[in-house]
């Protein structure tokens, strides 16, 4: 079982190398994104120290769903991942591993790469391990959230947008939660009660979404 | 019973927008629904 | 010699077909007449109130609307799990129906919400918990309702429904609570969301029998839908 997740997650990985313009375009994505705000709402800033864990969390999120796309069409376009299905390895462990290998690259670069966002909007430096952290538990839960929708829209006509619309209200949560910390740090407060819901969420979404995952890619290649 | 009479009715007391622009786009997306079943169940029969 | 319940005499959906057409004209006469009982008794009965005015005759239709939308999308859940669990073709058929009413339910909640918000507080929307949650809520219907359409096989769009519609009612809550979270970490002016506990007894009849109509209407729309459903089918 450890063998087969860990086989997937190299094979995503050496998969996810050959094409690394994909994960450069999700990365440049967000850092686009965090740009345009303040093109929009103007340069001042102390509003731009306002709303900056807002719109980097945003920026994080909309990056993180835009590629989900990537995370099972490939597989179910050349057919691997009915092989993958009808495997011996258990089909949560597959769609565990793939969502791992996903992250790792696309979601562990934002958060190296926050920061740098983080130093345009000029937040405050005792800020940045709260906005890191809580992107280092959050965005794990994105790529676990996301991948449900993913395999549900797996293969349908409007997928990318019809994947946005099902899973951003389920991002919700997080998103609140993840950027509220780093507001609740901007106030001075303590953010560990956020970071442990984070925590939380992302221990629960470990157990439970790859069973959903798994259910959806059934229902999605029968 | 309170009834101050039909023009005391629609203006609900200066609130008369607010109130029956709720309760007629309830009516209507009501009788919209409506409608579209009765189209959609005569559609189907045939 | 005990006799067994024939728990799944009415799943096929040609012997369900007019017993729902049944219910749902039972069901919509009765939605008729409570609807007309409450919104006498709303208007006619119920006193003024002192803070609103009259403006807060908008409470018998949007606390019932609202009231629905989450019970038809809890309802909705709830035979979508039936449908994955026993693989009946009836209970992905009626959470497919219940949909679209539901929708519409939180559709009018929200813009009640919206008229009964600007006389009172001042602002046709607000950030208020409540109103962000049936936001979302409608969100997710129209959601579920966009997943089915995309899907031309109707027992795979009723499978990736069903799936779609439980981790939906799953994270209702957990979305209620970190919006109220939310809403009470940034509330800027004080806006005096929580009606006084005390409701006039007349008002309350008023709503609650509205909400009963609006159940009554709610279960007659699914079903008259379900039908509909039924003879596109088979």
């Amino acid at each position: 079982m450890i063998a087969a997740a860990r086989c997937i997650v190299a094979r995503d990985l050496l998969l996810a190398l050959r094409r690394r313009s994909d994960v450069a375009t999700a990365l440049l994505f967000f850092v686009i994104v965090a740009s345009l705000f303040p093109l929009g709402v103007g340069a001042e800033p102390n509003l731009l120290r306002a709303i900056a864990p807002g719109v980097i969390w945003v920026a994080a999120l909309l990056s993180s769903m835009l590629s989900l796309g990537r995370l099972f069409a490939a597989d179910h376009a050349d057919g691997t991942l009915e092989q993958m299905l009808l495997g011996a390895a258990p089909v949560g462990i597959v769609a565990a591993a793939k969502v791992l290998a996903h992250w790792l690259v696309s979601g562990l670069p934002l958060v190296a790469i926050a920061p740098l966002i983080a130093l345009q909007y000029d937040l405050p430096a005792p800020l940045y391990g709260t906005l890191v952290l809580s992107l280092l538990l959050g965005t794990p839960v994105l790529s676990l959230i996301g991948a449900v929708g993913a395999a549900l829209t797996l293969g349908l006509r409007g997928g990318g947008v019809l994947l946005s619309l099902l899973v951003l209200p389920l991002y919700v949560p997080v998103l609140i939660i993840g950027a509220g910390s780093v507001d609740m740090a901007a106030a001075g407060l303590a953010p560990a009660g956020q970071l442990q819901l984070l925590a939380a969420m992302l221990v629960v979404a470990a157990a439970f979404a790859p069973w959903a995952i798994a259910a959806a890619l059934r229902i999605s290649t029968e | 019973m309170n009834w101050g009479g039909w023009s005391e009715f629609w203006a609900m007391g200066g609130y008369g927008f607010y109130v029956w622009g709720s309760y007629g786009v309830t009516f209507a997306c009501l009788a919209l629904e409506i409608l579209f079943l009765l189209k959609r169940s005569h559609e189907a029969k045939t | 010699m005990s006799a067994t319940i024939k728990w799944f005499w009415f799943a096929s959906p040609q012997t369900f077909l007019p017993l729902a057409g049944t219910i749902a004209r039972w069901c919509a006469a009765g939605a008729a007449l409570l609807a007309a009982a409450g919104l006498y008794i709303g208007f006619f009965v119920a006193p003024t109130d002192a803070q609103q005015g009259e403006a807060y005759r908008i409470i018998f239709i949007h606390v019932p609307a609202a009231w629905m939308s989450m019970f038809l999308y809890v309802v909705m859940a709830f035979w979508a799990a039936i449908g994955l669990a026993f693989n009946t073709r009836l209970s992905g058929m009626m959470a497919s129906a219940l949909a679209p009413t539901g929708a519409l339910f939180t559709f009018i909640a929200l813009w009640t919400g919206a008229l009964w918000g600007r006389p009172t507080w001042g602002a046709y929307w607000v950030w208020d918990a409540r109103l962000t949650s049936e936001l979302i809520l409608l969100f997710l219907y129209l959601g579920f309702m966009a997943l089915q359409a995309a899907i031309d096989d109707a027992r795979r769009a009723d499978r990736a429904g069903a799936l779609l519609a439980i981790v939906g009612v799953v994270n209702v809550p957990i979305i209620y609570y970190s919006v109220q979270w939310w809403n009470t970490l940034h509330q800027g002016a004080s806006v005096s969301l929580t009606r006084a506990p005390s409701m006039a007894s007349t008002m309350l009849a008023g709503m609650v029998l509205m909400a009963l109509a609006f159940w009554l209407y709610g279960i007659a729309a699914a079903l008259a839908r379900v039908r509909c459903i039924i003879l596109e089918r088979e």
